[in-house]
């Protein structure tokens, strides 16, 4: 696959391509001294772009096509994965994945959103868009993780359920509504890790737990900026105002206490290097998995309510 | 009618004339029956001749519900906060100040305790009028009281809904109400106390996604468009035009997905006969 350079990436992409000229056309001469600086400075002006990020450009970063999705931080941070499919109803969906694993030694239901990399897996996975058997895949799960007592990690990443015929007819409303319910009052400890797009209620229908951590380099909100922008400026001109005004990025959420926790990422983006964004992702949730462990479950629910029922703001 | 006319003290007699058409008659948007305002009242605002719902507001259903005199209402000043301090092509400060004083309603839902058939309930009722009957903080902490009262008191819960979905304009606060009223609701179910959904139209986006679809029982009045998704969007999606009916109540029955399509001269007592069978 090509590589896909972001407009905001090219400076860093540029100055790397001209270290790895010199490395290449150096031979015997010894450049050492000169690539160590460029590096500093392409280290420099990484730290200096990612840091001054606008919205929209976080939203673009959460599309990377690059970007590791669920299976690929499956397959980075935990062993003995086996995938379940179906939810003995209707069918399997492809744009949810889930299934047993090992983080570390501890055994885990782990399931997410999953897009894919290509056209022909895009059209696989739907674009990442769930149907309601994928969100009713995912509840079968969970209740196995409850039935057995396991934690639960869910990882979100989704352009929104998918707003099809068939799915209208499956009841795409209740079967997010259903998950909602049922993972508010589930007495194992759930952690929802938001790895790229959270758009909307197809994001939230996986996204009920203790505890929310959310990538750097991701968005959370009830809508994308490209909609929003489309219904409230009535055109899709103004996605990046529309991504302003939404304060959808990580820091946003940090201040609006919707998410507990922003995992960095490695220099650049998870894409730069997913192996490394697995293990950073790996420790926090052994982490936070250790601090869960020892509540007692009546507890754990009632925080987790409680934690719901605070986010809002009203005058009386 | 003297039952609608006599004005409970905390509705605001206003709301009613606004909704309604100027003058004596009203229109019929389905069939185009031109009907005297006081015939359309007596009939509870469905058309006498196609028997098309008219959308109507909190007020009407409390009046169409609640026994007379017994409804009181809870929070009824609450108002949003704007905590993001949103501005589109208006500030939301703005649109919201301009709604209230337009509609008499200060925010997308009212609730309060009353008796329908001497029967103690919890009712909760959207106002589309209101921004759409979108769903943001107010609506999803008035849910939340609504719930806890009928915990404390020990009563059942009816929701009303009629919302275009969350409120965009408070971005991720509003996603978050899908997850709090789901959450209140496994309460009440854990409970032991039922769940009464009222679908009305329309009923889509994430109020469909959350409350409105988890009713012990799911109520629909003939019509009702109901849906995740709205239909403009679908067909974009499949490049088609939508079969005839598709979301409207009578579909969601055939689907699977509400448990009786019921018309509004007939929720007092269908609703009243299924929680005396479990409450
Ligand atoms: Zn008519």
């Amino acid at each position: 696959m090509a590589k896909v350079v972001l407009e905001f990436e090219k400076p860093i992409f540029e100055l790397e391509q001209k270290i790895e000229e010199i490395k290449t056309l150096s031979d015997n001469v010894d450049v050492s001294d000169e690539v160590k600086t460029l590096e500093k400075k392409v280290s420099q002006l990484r730290e200096n772009i990612f840091s001054n990020l606008t919205r929209w450009q976080r939203v673009q970063l959460a599309r990377h096509p690059e970007r590791p999705y669920t299976l690929d931080y499956i397959q980075n941070m935990t062993t003995d994965f086996v995938e379940l499919h179906g939810d003995r109803a209707f069918g399997d969906d492809k744009a949810i994945v889930g299934g047993f694993a090992k983080l570390g030694d501890q055994p885990v239901m782990i399931i997410g959103h999953q897009k894919g990399r290509d056209t022909k897996s895009n059209l696989y996975r739907n674009f990442g868009m769930p149907n309601p058997e994928g969100y009713r895949k995912a509840l079968r799960l969970m209740k196995l993780a409850v039935k057995f007592n396991r934690p639960i990690i869910t990882m979100l990443d989704t352009p929104g359920a998918y707003p099809g015929l068939e799915a209208e007819e499956r009841g795409q409303a209740e079967a997010i509504a259903r998950n909602l319910f049922e993972m508010s009052h589930f007495p194992v400890p759930i952690i929802v890790v938001i790895i790229g797009e959270g758009a909307s209620g197809g994001a939230l229908g996986i996204g009920v737990g203790d505890r929310i951590l959310m990538l750097e380099n991701t968005w959370y909100s009830v809508i994308a900026p490209e909609s929003c922008s489309s219904i409230l400026w009535k055109s899709w001109e103004f996605k990046e105002q529309a991504a302003e005004a939404l304060r959808l990025t990580p820091p946003d959420l940090l201040e609006q206490k919707i998410v507990d926790l922003i995992i960095p990422e490695p220099q650049g983006g998870a894409h730069r290097n997913p192996q490394q964004a697995a293990m950073i992702l790996k420790d926090a949730l052994l982490d936070e998995l250790k601090t869960l462990r020892k509540l007692k479950p009546e507890k754990l629910v009632e925080r987790r309510i409680e934690k719901f029922c605070n986010m809002g703001a009203w005058n009386e | 009618m003297s039952w609608f006319r006599r004005s409970t003290e905390n509705i605001a007699s206003d709301n009613q004339k606004k909704d309604m058409p100027e003058g004596m008659w009203s229109k019929c948007s389905s069939c185009g029956e031109i009907i005297h305002k006081g015939a359309l009242e007596q009939n509870l605002w469905v058309c006498p001749k196609c028997s098309h719902h008219f959308r109507i507001s909190s007020n009407e259903y409390f009046s169409i519900l609640f026994d007379e005199g017994t409804f009181k209402e809870f929070d009824a000043k609450m108002t949003s906060k704007d905590p993001l301090s949103f501005v589109d092509t208006k500030k939301y400060k703005d649109r919201i100040k301009e709604t209230i004083k337009k509609t008499g309603f200060s925010d997308a839902l009212r609730y309060g305790i009353g008796k329908m058939n001497k029967r103690d309930v919890v009712i909760a009722c959207m106002d589309f009028s209101f921004i759409g009957g979108s769903m943001g903080s107010v609506v999803g902490e008035k849910i939340r009281r609504a719930v806890d009262k009928a915990i404390k008191m020990k009563t059942p819960v009816i929701i009303i809904s009629a919302s275009g979905g969350a409120r965009m304009m408070e971005a991720a606060y509003s996603l978050m109400q899908l997850a709090k009223t789901s959450a209140k609701l496994a309460q009440l179910s854990d409970a032991g106390l039922p769940f009464v959904s009222l679908m009305t139209d329309p009923t889509t986006g994430g109020v469909t996604a959350s409350f409105a679809m988890l009713g012990d029982f799911n109520i629909a009045e003939p019509n009702a468009l109901i849906g995740f998704a709205g239909p403009r969007v679908i067909k974009q999606t499949i490049g088609k035009d939508l079969p005839e009916g598709f979301q409207r109540a009578e579909f969601l029955q055939e689907k699977g997905f509400v448990d009786l399509v019921v018309p509004r001269k007939d929720l007092k007592a269908t609703i009243s006969n299924l929680l005396q069978m479990v409450h």
